[in-house]
Parts: C-alpha cells; structure tokens; sequence
C-alpha cells in the first residue's frame, strides 16, 4: 500500500501505460471515511477524505474508482461527488453483494483504500451549447449526478437541462432532498417516476422511458445520457432516437466485472472493449451492438 | 361556433390526420375539468369514453382489499387515457383518478364507434394509431414487470 500521498493526476488515464504507471494504477491510497449516510434501505453514500494530507484527486464526471473493503476486496463504484479537483471523495453504493456490505459497514474514520480514478467520462465539452437530456434508472442516478453538478456549475454552456429519473419505488428514490431542490430550479427540469407505488404516492407511475415525451428538448440539438440497468438503458436509448436524437449524441455507461481498472486482466471486456479502460462511458454507436449479444 | 377541431388537431395521437378524420373525431369530444382527487372513471363501469390530457395528471389504479390502492400508470400532458372504449365489453378496468387539477379532451366512445363502423378509413386510420400506443404501453409495462431495479440489478460484486 502507498504510504506516500499523491495526487490523482499520476494516475495512468487509459491504454498505453507504462510498466511504472501501472503498477502506481494498481497502488490502492488509504482514504478515511468521513461521513455514511443511508440513502435507501439498501444504498448508502460514503464521503471519503485522504488519510495523508495535501492530497488533492482530480477526476471528471461518470469515471469511477476502486474501493478496497480491506479482508474483503475490491470494488469499481462510480463517484457520485462534484466533479474536478476535491479533496473529499463521494461515492454511493448500493449493498448487493459481499464486497458492498463490507462497505455498508464502514464508519466515520474507518480506513478503505481506493485507486482510481478510472475509465472514460461523460463528454461534458462536446455538448456545450446542447440541450442536455439526462436519463437515469436506479442507482445509475449516481454516475450522473456529477455531471449534472458540472452542467449546474455551467449553466450558461447549455441549453435545457432535463432529468428524468426512474426508481422502483418512491421508498429506492436516491438524493430525495436533493431532488426536490432539484426540482425548485428555474433553469432545470426534472421529472421523476417510479415502477410500483400506494395510492399515497402522488407524483408519477411507469418506466423511466414514459416520460421522455413531456418535456420537449430540440433533439437535434441534444445530448443524451443514460446510466441504469443495461434492459433501463436499452429501451431508453431507442425512445431517444425515436424522438430525434442523434446517435452520435447519445451516451451510455456500461458495467461488468471491472477488476483491474486499466484493461489489463480482460474480465471487463465487452466484446471488442474493456469497459474499465474503453468505458463505462460508451457513445450509442458503440455500445448498442452489444446489448442484443447474448454471449457478451 | 367554435369548435374543438384546432385541440384535436395539436394532440399527438392525431398528428397528421386527415382534416376531415379530425373534424369527425372533434364532433364527439367535449371539453372537460376535474378537480384533483376526482375519479372519471371507476373500474366495472362502462367504458363509454376516452380522454386526452391538456394539461394535469391521472392515474390508473386498482384497489385491492389487503393492499389498498395501486397505482398503474399514470399519464400526463398530451397522453391518451383509455382504451376500453374500444373493445367489447366496453368496461373500465382500472379506476381513473385525477391526481391534480386536470383539463382533458373527453371524446365519446359510443359517438366514435358509431362513425368508425360507418368510415372504413378513419377506422383503419385510427385503430392504426391506437394499435402503436397500445404497444408503447405494453413495452412500458413489460419493463414494469421486469422489475428492473430489484436485487439482480447489478453484478459488480
């Protein structure tokens, strides 16, 4: 383990490592926990702060890390935090797994180790001047929310800026507060649904894909962004080129077993990808002649 | 007078009509308000019209005597409700509850069977139309059951 602080930015970014960069890739740094908090009933948020000081991390919206449960292992978790220089990480996960609820366990000053940051980023510049379209199912809201902190931040680069977001039930809503600020905005729109609710939920019923429709966006002017389950985002993408959405504008992030976060160990690979070095971060036109491949 | 025809015309589902179909379908719509927490509609009743959202929100719910109610699916601005009206026995199935203030297109379902039966072409023309909502909303429902967000949903560890 390292014990000497470092910036991110030594980080090896994508293919063509060097043996030296690899190996620093491969160096978890001891990060502590500063605060947990319970989102749902089975996601909670972690906000991590560098055990040495000076350490400053820098990385860009819909990368990811890999955070070290220490005796359990380890495991890619995108960063859910406001992107750029920050000397505090965010991360939200959802406690699925072995490695997850070894996270779920962490308290405030407990130490976990993290390498990152890791893989391709939303392309925040290449849609500047855009109507931004942001789709998110489930805890895929996570990965988004840095860019959307990022086209807050911006707010001027952009055109509309739309949220939709799908969750399975009003209770598995991520960020509540948040959203409903969220929706208080002038300059943002945001239309919230969930799959199954009581008669005491007011807001809206159905898939995540049912709302794309009432806000109108110039889809020739859009971008789009989508992060949920593979089947979420699947049918998503296809409603947003049915509204007009250029495919070349159309963004998706991808999950599989990411391992090594640098395309060497091969157990992420998609077809002709690495989704830890390649993505998660894939244009439509790359990553939707997969979903239909059963063997991937 | 005027009528409800430039309505017609600007809704979704009619988008490219025949001028003549919109006219027909205008002569069986009237104008209508309801109050948030109202129901147009109650499952078993019969299923005599259709609405098409102006502006407002409404549910499709059930009630089940050990769960309460449950929410179906709800449509906003611009979106069809019902399709009942269209298939024999002509009975709702679901409650239909205005969740806010809600003003709609209310088109007769009897008055517009009556003219399908007697205009082959609007009849194909608009079953057509309803054909391609129905199969929107079943894919909407098919993700629904898929239950998409549950446990199974992610693989990273």
């Amino acid at each position: 383990m390292a014990t000497t602080p470092r910036t991110s930015t030594e980080r090896p970014s994508a293919a063509g490592a060097g043996i030296a960069d690899r190996e620093l890739a491969m160096r978890p740094d001891p990060w502590r926990v500063a605060r947990v908090a319970a989102e749902t009933a089975d996601t909670f948020t972690l906000w991590l702060e560098p055990a040495g000081s000076g350490v400053e991390f820098a990385f860009r919206p819909g990368q990811f890390n890999m955070l070290w449960a220490f005796g359990a292992g380890e495991v890619p978790i995108s960063i859910s935090g406001a992107p750029g220089r920050v000397q505090q990480l965010v991360h939200t996960i959802r406690a699925v797994g072995h490695l997850t609820r070894g996270l779920q366990k962490l308290r405030r000053g407990d130490l976990l180790g993290v390498r990152g940051p890791f893989g391709t980023a939303w392309p925040v510049d290449g849609a500047e001047g855009h109507d931004l379209v942001i789709v998110a199912g489930g805890i895929g809201l996570a990965p988004l929310r840095p860019l959307l902190y990022h086209a807050l931040a911006n707010r001027s680069r952009y055109g509309r800026v739309a949220l939709f977001y799908g969750a399975r039930t009003p209770d598995d809503l991520l960020y509540a507060r948040e959203l409903e600020a969220w929706r208080g905005r002038f300059d943002l729109e945001v239309e919230v649904t969930v799959d199954r609710a009581a008669g005491s939920w007011h807001g809206n019923v159905g898939v995540v894909t049912t709302l794309l429709r009432r806000v109108p966006f110039d889809a020739d002017e859009t971008s789009a962004f989508v992060c949920g389950p593979e089947v979420m985002m699947r049918f998503a993408g296809n409603e947003l080129l049915r509204l007009g959405v250029p495919p070349g504008r159309l963004w998706v992030s991808m999950e599989r077993n990411m391992q090594c976060g640098i395309g060497l160990c091969g157990h992420c690979q998609l077809g002709e990808w690495f989704v830890c070095r390649d993505g998660p971060v894939f244009s439509w036109d790359r990553a939707a002649p997969t979903f239909a491949v059963r063997e991937l | 007078m005027q009528t409800l025809e430039p309505l017609i015309a600007g809704v979704a589902l009619f988008k490219g009509m025949k001028q003549e179909h919109l006219a027909l379908i205008a002569g069986c719509a009237t104008n209508v308000r309801y109050e948030a927490g109202q129901f147009p509609g109650l499952a078993g009743s019969p299923a005599d019209c259709f609405w098409i959202i102006r502006q407002g929100c409404m549910a499709l719910e059930i009630h089940a005597p050990d769960r309460g109610t449950i929410s179906i699916a709800t449509m906003g601005d611009g979106e069809v409700v019902g399709f009942s009206w269209l298939v024999p026995p002509y009975q709702l199935r679901f409650d239909v509850h205005a969740l806010t203030a809600t003003r709609a297109l209310l088109i007769d379902g009897r008055c517009l069977r009556g003219k399908l039966a007697q205009d082959h072409e609007l009849a194909a023309d608009l079953l057509g139309r309803f054909s391609t909502l129905a199969v929107q909303r079943l894919e909407a429902l098919s993700l629904q059951l898929m239950d998409i967000y549950g446990d199974h949903a992610t693989n990273i560890d």
